[in-house]
């Protein structure tokens, strides 16, 4: 019978093609918001999570207070006894350093003199270690556009937008002009070893990347960071565990009276991101709930149409003497064929696109050019496994509810009334 | 009978107003004994901070409100470094760098060493009639100096301190407190001049405690070692050649 049915659809085109095209329209568009939308939302609470949030942060109360001045004078001292406590106490995360730091880029002439100089938003992690994870996690190796990861101290990366403005090239010398730890002048000379771009235009317009070591030595900060980032060892983020290990940590250490004292705060505390979660949660819900119950509004409208169209044909049938079950039956599922082969397509050919944005992306930084906000660049959309199904479902379901409807007017055909309409 | 009340009017107004001088010639007076052609001076700057308090010791060559030339002695961090200021520009030497390096102006009102001194506090030494109006408003007593209250407004618009309210010695002709304004009102600084000693005729302090209250900590003291008005310094101290010398 599948057989009998499936030539009749491909052999009448107006009962196969435009339902078919319908459905995979429309489970094409759904699979497409959902992964796009996934991808953009994650994206941003990622790069959030990988260069400034970790998935617990743990900074002193002073300077969580004044994170946006990146106030080094206020920053953890005795990092590396912390750093060993907290891989004794909370062994399921890998614990990291980090310095985030301001200052001015000065580029020397031939005299030593200032050629160009420019404002550097500074960025110090674990680059000389031989275990450190921190290239992996800020994906360092792959945003090199020219040079080589730096492998000795005093070695930096600059980012490629602007080492052109300031027109330094790889193995040019430049000195970085800071604030101490206590406030004084911090000046310190370090070579180029490679141009970077995240994608990210905070970042790209104007960063350097040092290690960690190097940092501690011109900003003064001997045993001290700014922040100590905490990630879960899968990579993924937890927010009860994450939640709990906060809770734990800050009982243990976190003193009222003491400014100075480390506080840890999970990833949704902090930069408002727990409020841009849920809001793109929720967001992320309505759209795709919207755009699922449109579809299938077109689509149930689809099945009663097509139903309807075939009112003078099921007529013929009735007439000839087919059982109005067999008949019902048969449409539900031609519908379900439809339905299957349409769901199929627009899914596989979501999916397809969505893989192409996951990869490729599409490049929206002409409208991000002073953007502040850490926001990617490159817009890319992530398959989930839910992409796999949130469009087929509707598409099928809705297709066969659609002719279900449709079909119940087989049931209400009198044999003398078909008659009456057949000899008109 | 009647030009007796005018005159008894005539004396008793004159009496009233001529309580107070002018903030003009107080302004003249503090310039005349502060101010000079230039100065040479070894300091100390104590800042206290966070992390406790960290001495930094400097010598300076000063000329009027343009050139300025200061050489860090130490801690052994900053020893060496150097930094030359001609009019709006500033140039810093650091001898582990072995770079001159020019910032701009703006930084002329940024922090000097993380104290509360900027970089014109320390490096300028302008006369106040040159920038400021002045207008005596009270008298009162500090350290059991009699002091008049003066109110300085800014005759220039890019003046780091918009107004200014001073408390001097009326004999000795030097301000013993001041409060240092934005144009919004807003303080920003207070200083009291301290130990005031009389060097090459001139009344000066030799512990000025500067405060700045936009910052933590517990301020800034500046002690004058040595200073010495009116030398003969060679132009060459002020040149950037002198930076790397």
């Amino acid at each position: 019978m599948i057989v009998f049915l499936l030539k009749g659809l491909l052999r009448d085109r107006q009962r196969s093609f435009f339902p078919i095209l319908m459905i995979t329209i429309g489970v094409l568009l759904t699979v497409l918001t959902h992964c796009w939308i996934n991808g953009i939302l994650g994206d941003i609470v990622n790069l959030n999570a990988r260069f400034i949030t970790g998935h617990v942060r743990i900074m002193t109360r002073a300077y969580a207070e004044n994170e946006d001045q990146l106030p080094n004078d206020l920053a953890l001292v005795g990092i590396n006894e912390l750093v060993e406590k907290l891989q004794e106490e909370f062994p399921e995360m890998v614990w990291v350093k980090r310095i985030h730091f301001g200052g001015l880029l000065d580029v020397p002439d031939e005299k030593g003199e200032t050629k160009a100089q420019g404002p550097t938003a500074g960025l110090a992690v674990d680059l000389l270690a031989g275990k450190s994870t921190e290239t992996d996690r800020l994906d360092i190796e792959k945003s090199i556009v020219h040079g080589y990861l730096p492998h000795k101290p005093g070695e930096i990366l600059i980012s490629e937008e602007f080492a052109m403005r300031l027109g330094v090239n790889i193995g040019n010398m430049v000195t970085l002009l800071s604030s101490t730890m206590y406030g004084s002048m911090a000046m310190q000379n370090f070579t180029i070893a490679g141009t970077v771009r995240f994608g990210v235009g905070a970042i790209d317009r104007s960063a350097i990347i040092a290690d960690i070591s190097d940092a501690q030595l011109a900003l003064d900060m001997n045993d001290a960071s700014g922040e100590i980032l905490g990630y879960f060892k899968n990579n993924l983020y937890n927010d009860v565990k994450a939640e709990e290990i906060a809770k734990q940590f800050n009982t243990r250490y976190t003193n009222s009276d003491d400014e100075f004292a480390p506080v840890m705060f999970r990833l949704k505390e902090q930069k408002d991101l727990a409020s841009y979660l849920d809001y793109s949660s929720t967001f992320k819900s309505i759209i795709v709930f919207v755009f699922v119950l449109a579809m299938s509004i077109v689509l149930w409208n689809a099945g009663l149409i097509g139903g309807l169209r075939r009112y003078g044909e099921v007529g013929v049938r009735l007439a000839i003497g087919e059982h109005n079950g067999h008949i019902y039956r048969s449409m539900i599922y031609e519908s379900v064929l439809i339905g299957i082969f349409g769901s199929v397509f627009g899914s596989l050919i979501g999916l397809g696109i969505a893989y192409i944005l996951q990869t490729k992306g599409i490049d929206f930084s002409s409208f991000f050019k002073n953007a502040t906000m850490m926001v990617p660049v490159v817009f890319r959309a992530h398959i989930t496994p839910e992409a796999y199904y949130i469009g087929f479902l509707p598409g099928l379901f809705s297709t066969v509810l659609g002719t279900m409807l449709s079909g119940i007017g087989i049931y209400k055909r009198k044999t003398a009334q078909l008659f009456r309409e057949m000899e008109a | 009978m009647k030009r007796l009340i005018v005159l008894c009017i005539l004396i008793s107004a004159g009496t009233v107003f001529g309580q107070y001088p002018s903030g003009e010639q107080i302004l003249n007076k503090i310039d005349e004994n502060m101010s000079s052609k230039n100065r040479i001076l070894l300091s100390k700057m104590v800042i206290y901070g966070r992390w406790g308090s960290r001495t930094i010791e400097s010598r300076s060559w000063i000329q009027g409100a343009e050139k300025s030339f200061t050489e860090y002695l130490s801690p052994a961090r900053e020893k060496g470094t150097k930094m030359l200021k001609l009019g709006d520009q500033l140039w810093m030497y650091s001898p582990s760098t072995d770079r001159i390096i020019q910032i701009s102006g703006h930084m002329l009102r940024e922090s000097v060493m993380g104290s509360d001194l900027s970089y014109e506090d320390m490096m300028e030494d302008p006369k106040l009639t040159n920038n400021y109006k002045a207008e005596v408003t009270g008298t009162e007593i500090i350290d059991e100096r009699q002091c008049w209250v003066v109110e300085l407004s800014a005759k220039k618009d890019n003046l780091a301190y918009h107004s200014r309210k001073m408390w001097i010695d009326r004999e000795r002709n030097i301000p013993l407190k001041e409060e240092l304004y934005a144009k919004s009102g807003k303080l920003l600084k207070k200083t009291e001049l301290k130990d005031i000693k009389q060097i090459q005729g001139r009344w000066f302090p030799k512990r000025i405690l500067f405060k700045d209250m936009l910052k933590s900590g517990d301020g800034t003291e500046f002690i004058i070692e040595t200073i010495q008005f009116d030398q003969d310094i060679s132009e060459y101290i002020f040149s950037k050649a002198a930076l790397r010398k």
